[in-house]
Order: structure tokens, then C-alpha cells, then sequence
């Protein structure tokens, strides 16, 4: 798939977002006035940029409140409901802690409920596609869950569970890419049953419709070698998960802290593009790119 | 709502020959003439006259090659459009219902006044058949030519769709897959019709026909042939003594 910015971007930012969001919801850090203030413009920041950066890839935005009506079927509507109602609720119940120094639980517990809803939501978009076999596993929406709140740990603060959320969410992620490398040969996808050929003997692409590219081959056909992706990994690895473990172990410290965080996204970031960059969408069968 | 429907009363589509077809592409023309200038948005062209063209089709045709394991390759021309399937994932991912499978004869359309230009149907479609254009923003896809098959205007014999009319091999059939006495459901029937990538679930309505055999030179080429067998083999007398003596020079 064509790794774009704009779901690249969208995907980390809006999980890191709701990942805190879930963490306030819980009252985790216990704040307020200005510094709860604080912790839910981050919140908001990034989960709304996130939201924001996922309409520039639309041909036409101003309809984008048209993708609010078909939550009975499709996940990307399910997302925008969940997103707003999680964004609502949350907003009314951070009113407590930043204005009345009180904390409501219940509005909290469903305020964070949504958050996560909303990341699960995310992850289901991706996963439901049977046509991009790498992703049509349960382990995408786990490791999307665990890769926010692994962010969501470390954006609040809370190093024990950092660690610990971390720690998980690395596992997940080496689990994913390990099960995902088959899955385009284990779907029994090929060229021969794309073309019902295959019966008759090796199926080969012998000539394209046309000698120009187009839109499928642009958004679909997206080749990573794979010395060059094994390297991406190992960056990806390091930076979200080593180096943030890593820092989080030293005696306590701003500056590491913030180091952790921005080493994280950083990471999230190239496991992001890797995610769309690796996933071969079954098209690029008729195409022989496969 | 991107609810599929039920059943639909009837599964109108397409059955492509790989038999007949020629791969000449006169589907793919006469397929974008006609839907750029009808129903919705035009099928845009970006840089068509540079370096670099490229544009929004309905349908494409590809070439394949088939090795079986004995005997001579051979070559198959492979048209593809949407195949209006009965378990379209296109129509159920789409957030704001701009994607829908009709009732009546279960074509799968795109309302492009409702369509945002997600592209997330045409992430879904394991076909390629859902192309976005770029100069309006809206999924394009094969309309079945639903402005034609129903269309007073137009004499009989042109209500079928643009590719059908035009195929000049005659590969292209158009009918009620749902109704088993129908045209296309026989041929079908007779000739082993199948569907593309069984194993998504899409349940495709389209059918393609497979390639038939090739007719193979067995041991005879003509009847006449044993009459014109070589005579002699080996040269005798005179011409072989010429024939050694040529050689010799
Ligand atoms: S071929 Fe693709 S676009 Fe057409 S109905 Fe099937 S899934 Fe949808
Ligand atoms: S591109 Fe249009 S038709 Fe396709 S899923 Fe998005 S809104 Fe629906
Ligand atoms: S039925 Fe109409 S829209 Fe569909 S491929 Fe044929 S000409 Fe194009």
C-alpha cells in the first residue's frame, strides 16, 4: 500500500492521543487546575490533529460529516462515531479536574472506554480488508491497543505501567511482523486463482493494460526491499521500544522523559510506514507485482 | 444505508470469454467513451498527451501467459471490470452510504454527490475494479452501463452495455446470472463457468469463461500427407555420385 502521510500521521497521532485520554479517563495521573489543563490540551492536540490530518486524503472533505451514517456496517464510520462521542465525553468530564477540582469516575471510566473504542475502531478499518491479507488479523487491533496504550503510559507519566505496557506492546509488535510475513502466501491467493488460470499450468502477467501507470498501481503496488525493510524494523524496534525501555530504567528525569517520548513516536512513526509500506494489497497479483 | 441487500430480484452482469476475447481493447474505448459522457462525473485523463499518462477506466485488459506443464504456452487476454459481487466488501466498508448494491438487479453503484473520495472501497475490492478520480474526487466504477441497459432513448439492440455492443469477438455477454434459463446462465453452465478469487467471499456475479483447447497437430497433418512422403531417402546412382562430388567441392 502507498504509505501517505496524511494515515501515517493519523494512525500514531490519534493513538497516542486517545492512549493518554484513556489514562486521564482512569484518573491516572491524579491532577489538576492548570496541570490537568495541561495533560488534556496534549490529549486533545494530538487526537484531534490526528483526526484532522486523516481528512487531507479525501477528495472532498466537506462532506466528510456524511461518514457519520454508516456505523450499522462500515468501521470507518463506527471510528468517527466512537472518535467524537469518546472526544465529548471526555471534554465534559475534564471540566471536573481543570475547573472544580473534582473527579467524576463514572464519566471517566466511560470517557476512557470510548478513547480506547475509538483505537480499536482505527485498528478494524485495516483489519477487516480480506484483500490486504497482511493486516485481516486479530493482532492488528492488538497491536494498534497496545502500541496506544504503551503511549498512553508514557505520555502520563506513569513509568511501573510504561514499562510494563512497553514491555508488552514490543512483544506484540515482533509477533505481528513475524506472522504477518506469510500472510499473503498462507491466504492461497495468486496470480491462478486471481485470473482462474492456475488449473492449467503457471499463470505469468505477460503484458499490463497500459504502458502508463494509474490509480490502483499508484495507492496499491508499493514494493519495500526486503534488506531495506529488515533495517526500517530494526530502527522502528529500537526507537519505540528499546531506547524509551531504556531511558525509562534511569534514575527519573525530565529530559529522558521527554527523550523516551519523542524516541517513541519516532518509532511508532517507522513502524506506521512500514505497516502500510509491507502490505501487499492482492491487486498487485494482475499486475504480477505480487 | 451500505446494508447489502438480502437477495436481489435479479443478478444482472457480465460473462467475458477468455476464449474469444482478442485483447483488443475496443471494450476498454468504447467503455470509457461512453461512461465519460454519461452517467457522473467524466473519466478523467492527467497528462495524457506527456510523458507520463494516466486516467480513470472502468476496465482494463490484461495479458497473461499460461505454461501448462506439457505442450505450448498459451496466450490469454483478460478483461477486468467490477463484478457486482453479492458479498461486496466495497459497498458494506463505505462511512457514508455513497456505495450501494441495487434491489432490482443487484448492480453496485456509487452515489458520487454522497462520496467523500475515502477510497477506502477500493482498498477493499481484491479485484482493482474501483478506480478514484483524480480531477473530481469520487470512486468511479463500472456502472454496469445502467444509463443504457434501461434507456427508452436508445434503440433495442444498444441497450446493453457500451463494452458488450462494441466487442468485436463477440466475448462479452450480458444477462440475469440469477435466473438459471437465462442466456448467460447456460452458457455458463456449458462451458464451466468460474469466478475470480473464490477464496474472498465476494461471491462474484460476473463469470468468466475459461480458454478452451487450442486444436493440436497429432500425428497427421493432411490426409494427403502420406502421397508426399519423400521418396527416396538416401540418393542412388547418378545423383548420388553427383551429390558426393558436389560436397567434394
Ligand atoms: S468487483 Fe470490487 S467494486 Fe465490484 S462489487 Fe466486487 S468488490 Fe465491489
Ligand atoms: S470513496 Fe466514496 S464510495 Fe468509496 S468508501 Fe469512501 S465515501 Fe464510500
Ligand atoms: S458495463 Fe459499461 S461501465 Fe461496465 S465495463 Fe462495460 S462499458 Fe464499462
Amino acid at each position: 500500500m502507498h504509505p501517505a502521510p496524511s494515515v501515517i500521521i493519523f494512525t500514531t497521532l490519534s493513538g497516542l492521543g486517545f492512549g493518554l485520554l484513556v489514562f486521564l479517563g482512569l484518573g491516572v495521573p491524579d491532577v489538576s487546575g492548570w496541570v490537568a489543563f495541561v495533560f488534556f490540551a496534549i490529549a486533545y492536540g494530538l487526537a484531534v490533529g490526528g483526526l484532522l490530518a486523516s481528512t487531507f486524503h479525501l477528495g472532498h472533505p466537506e462532506r466528510a460529516w456524511k461518514a457519520f451514517s454508516q456505523w450499522r456496517t462500515s468501521w470507518l464510520s463506527r471510528e468517527g462515531c466512537t472518535a467524537v462521542a469518546a472526544l465529548l465525553v471526555m471534554g465534559l468530564y475534564a471540566i471536573g479536574p481543570v475547573f472544580l477540582g473534582q473527579r467524576w469516575g463514572l464519566l471517566g471510566w466511560l470517557g476512557a472506554a470510548l478513547s480506547l473504542g475509538t483505537v480499536f475502531t482505527t485498528s478494524m478499518i485495516y483489519a477487516q480488508l480480506r484483500s490486504i491479507p497482511r493486516w485481516n488479523t486479530w493482532l492488528t487491533p492488538v497491536l494498534f491497543l497496545s502500541l496506544s496504550l504503551a503511549g498512553g503510559a508514557l505520555l502520563s507519566g506513569q513509568i511501573s505501567l510504561a514499562l510494563v505496557l512497553l514491555t508488552l506492546a514490543a512483544l506484540v509488535q515482533l509477533a505481528w511482523w513475524k506472522i504477518t510475513d506469510g500472510a499473503l502466501a498462507r491466504s492461497g491467493t495468486d496470480l491462478g486463482t486471481a485470473t482462474g488460470l492456475g488449473t492449467r499450468g503457471a499463470v505469468r502477467a505477460f503484458e499490463p493494460p497500459h504502458t502508463g501507470s494509474n490509480y490502483l498501481l499508484r495507492e496499491f503496488v508499493h514494493v519495500v526491499g526486503r534488506k531495506h525493510a529488515q533495517k526500517l524494523r530494526l530502527i522502528a524496534f529500537g526507537l519505540a521500544f528499546a531506547v524509551p525501555l531504556a531511558l525509562l530504567l534511569l534514575p527519573f528525569s525530565h529530559v529522558f522523559a521527554l527523550l523516551a517520548v519523542l524516541s517513541h513516536v519516532a518509532g511508532v512513526v517507522a513502524s506506521r510506514w512500514l505497516f502500510f509500506a509491507q502490505a501487499e494489497h492482492v491487486v498487485g497479483l494482475y499486475y504480477g507485482k505480487r | 444505508m451500505t446494508d447489502l441487500p438480502e437477495k436481489t430480484d435479479r443478478k444482472m452482469g457480465l460473462v467475458i470469454d477468455l476464449d474469444t476475447c482478442v485483447g483488443c481493447h475496443a471494450c476498454v474505448i468504447s467503455c470509457k467513451g461512453w461512461n465519460t459522457e454519461n452517467y457522473g462525473a467524466p473519466l478523467s485523463d492527467q497528462n495524457p498527451y506527456g510523458a507520463d499518462p494516466s486516467g480513470t477506466f472502468l476496465n482494463r485488459v490484461h495479458s497473461y501467459e499460461v505454461q501448462p506443464e506439457q505442450g505450448a504456452a498459451q496466450l490469454i487476454h483478460f478483461p477486468k471490470s467490477c463484478l457486482h459481487c453479492e458479498d461486496a466488501p466495497c459497498v458494506t466498508v463505505c462511512p457514508t452510504g455513497a456505495s450501494y448494491k441495487r434491489v432490482e438487479d443487484g448492480i453496485v453503484l456509487v452515489n458520487e454527490s454522497d462520496c467523500i473520495g475515502c477510497g477506502l472501497c477500493a482498498w477493499s475490492c481484491p479485484y482493482g475494479a474501483r478506480e478514484l478520480d483524480l480531477a473530481e474526487g469520487v470512486m468511479k466504477k463500472c456502472t454496469l452501463c445502467v444509463d443504457r441497459i434501461y434507456n427508452d432513448n436508445l434503440p433495442e439492440v444498444d441497450r446493453v452495455p457500451s463494452c458488450v455492443r462494441t466487442c468485436p469477438a463477440g466475448a462479452r455477454h450480458f444477462g440475469d446470472l440469477g435466473d438459471p434459463g437465462s442466456a448467460v446462465s447456460k452458457l455458463v453452465a456449458e462451458r464451466g463457468g468460474m469466478d475470480l478469487m473464490p477464496e474472498m467471499g465476494t461471491k462474484p456475479v460476473n463469470k468468466y469463461l475459461p480458454p478452451r483447447p487450442k486444436d493440436r497437430i497429432d500425428d497427421q497433418i493432411d490426409i494427403l500427407a502420406p502421397l508426399l512422403a519423400p521418396v527416396a531417402e538416401e540418393p542412388k546412382g547418378f545423383i548420388a555420385w553427383l551429390d558426393k562430388a558436389l560436397e567434394k567441392l
